[in-house]
């Protein structure tokens, strides 16, 4: 049983979006936790520029794939990845891989904001000083600040430690530190579900915003918020058939398309809340 | 016609009574938590606060009949030991405290050295005295400074260990997650991140092993001795003599039968809470500022 993709053949490219380009060709073919099987068979192309929102009901493997992606789960013991994800002409999960590297290139922001416990500023210089930038670090903390819509709130306490700020703005600031550094990608796991409609606002706007420079991945239970602001969506789900709860790719297009006419009868009724 | 219910305060009801008298309890329990602490003070500071004077902290201790005096070199011997102590007890207890904490959790070294550590806080300090006698001035043939410090790092070390331990478990586990999502190698996140947010609460750890070292008399009495010399007077040989500590000097001084030496205990006494007062509102102080 395969899923059905829909991918390219549904992707007419926005009137302004150059040709589309797969920056990560993610190839799930089996996801193990021990020796339980968390994902299925999906495949998720990401394309360049845009943002791609994973949903689907609890369980159904959305932020495993995820964390897959940056590599973040190997800190998951008895974790197994099968597939391949390529990304920058190099597959990840190829032995010769340094996990940490990758990290380095593709950032992440968590479901709960967790700045580290020092100041504004080194939060937002940490990556770079782990990359040993050599050049004007005011400028990039700035610029990042900035790009994160955080500069105007925290220009006058950049010493002030990370943590004092309201979780709104320490979610900013998380993005302000993945963005640092400039990582192509940006994943991020239900990055606004620990905030309030403010907030979320706030960051989804901001998530627009940063589309023009980078690939954004999001994983969200919220489906008007993956309507907000997902160019395209994959919808996951859990299968309970043979005894496990293993989640796999139910189908994959454009966010508009997906929405207002669903390939899968699965996904029809989740999308319309008849889903049990 | 309905009855409008009464709200004011009755105490005669059973339930408002008894909920009135246990909390007064309450209080006055806590008050008398705290009588014991302030009434060492008080006599402590009106029987040893009047030997305080620039001659208590600069002189060497009298001899038998003489007036005067000092109690100089049991501050410095004091400070000197301890200070060696913890040179031992600190780089040990806080790498052991991160093999504990991060990366051997659960293996079987860990929990045993959990259980020796746990066993150790609550070993009578006179046996670290006893094992550092045979461990080291029977080694070396003489008390000495080194024989002190290292009886009074054996009294440091599991405290140290274990606070540590419990401060770098109290990290928030996504603090972690991030510096491993910004691309850390697991050293990076302890050095980075883990280490500088547990650092109060090791702080404050290192500061209450500090204080109960301080005080602590018995394991100086096999190991350091005591001297009525100044420890520093012919160069780095002289951690290896003798040493004189406000511990013992206390427990020498306060069994004579001369008014000049029982003030000078006393007095010694005062210095020595107060060094130890000190370093609990400063370990409170750094707990406290970083949050």
């Amino acid at each position: 049983m395969t899923s059905s993709t829909r991918n390219n053949q549904a992707a007419l490219p926005a009137s302004d979006a150059a040709p589309d380009e797969v920056v990560i060709d993610c190839r799930v073919e089996k996801i193990f936790y021990g020796n339980f099987l968390a994902v299925r068979d999906s495949h998720l192309p990401i394309l360049k520029n845009r943002i791609t929102g994973f949903i689907g009901p609890s369980g159904c493997g959305k932020s495993t794939v995820l964390k897959s992606i940056n590599r973040m789960n190997d800190l998951v013991r008895n974790f197994r990845f099968y597939g391949h994800i390529h990304f920058e002409g190099q597959d990840l999960y190829d032995k010769k891989v340094d996990p940490v590297t990758v990290r380095r290139h593709i950032g992440m922001v968590f479901q709960q904001p967790n700045p580290f416990s020092m100041s504004i500023y080194e939060n937002v210089a940490f990556g770079l000083r782990l990359n040993r930038y050599r050049g004007d670090y005011d400028a990039r903390v700035e610029e990042a600040l900035r790009r994160a819509a955080l500069w105007d709130e925290v220009k006058d306490k950049l010493r002030n430690n990370g943590m004092s700020l309201s979780g709104g703005q320490q979610q900013r600031l998380c993005i302000a530190r993945a963005i640092a550094t400039r990582p192509p990608v940006l994943l991020m796991d239900e990055p606004c579900s620990a905030l309030d409609p403010i907030a979320t606002r706030q960051v989804e706007e901001l998530m627009v915003e940063l589309k023009k420079d980078y690939t954004l991945v999001i994983v969200t239970h919220n489906m008007q918020q993956a309507q907000r602001v997902a160019d395209r969506t994959a919808f996951f789900s859990v299968d309970i058939t043979r005894g496990g709860r293993t989640g796999y790719l139910v189908e994959m297009g454009e966010t508009t398309e997906l929405f207002a006419n669903p390939g899968e009868e699965l996904t029809r009724e989740y999308l319309s809340g008849q889903f049990s | 016609m309905k009855a409008t219910p009464d709200f004011t305060r009755n105490l005669t009801e059973p339930r408002a009574l008894k909920s009135f008298i246990l909390s007064t309890l309450t209080v006055a329990c806590t008050l008398l938590a705290c009588v014991p602490l302030f009434s060492v003070l008080y006599v402590l500071v009106i029987r040893g606060g009047k030997r305080f004077s620039l001659e208590l902290f600069t002189a060497l201790p009298p001899t038998a009949l003489d007036t005067g005096g000092g109690i100089g070199n049991a501050i410095v011997g004091t400070l000197v030991m301890v200070g060696i102590a913890s040179l031992i007890a600190v780089p040990f207890g806080i790498l052991a405290a991160i093999f504990l904490a991060e990366f051997g959790q659960d293996t079987r070294i860990a929990t045993i050295a959990r259980f020796s550590a746990k066993t150790m806080t609550g070993i009578p300090s006179i046996l670290a005295g006893v094992f550092a006698y045979a461990a080291v001035v029977m080694v070396t043939g003489t008390y000495s400074a080194v024989a002190g410090g290292i009886a009074l790092s054996l009294l440091m070390l599991p405290t140290v260990m274990l606070t540590a331990e419990e401060s770098i478990r109290m990290v928030p586990r996504i603090m972690r997650e991030a510096a491993v999502g910004m691309g850390c190698t697991p050293s990076q996140v302890m050095w980075k991140v883990t280490l500088p947010a547990a650092m109060p609460g090791m702080i404050t750890g290192v500061m209450l092993a500090v204080a109960r070292a301080a005080g602590e008399t018995a394991p100086l009495l096999f190991t350091a001795l005591f001297s009525d010399y100044w420890i520093f007077q012919g160069g780095a040989g002289d951690l290896m003599e003798p040493t004189a500590s406000l511990a013992v000097l206390i427990y020498n001084f306060s069994g004579m039968p001369f008014e000049n030496q029982i003030e000078l205990a006393w007095a010694a006494s005062l210095v020595l809470v107060l060094m130890v007062l000190f370093l609990n509102i400063t370990s409170r102080l750094i707990s406290q500022r970083k949050r």
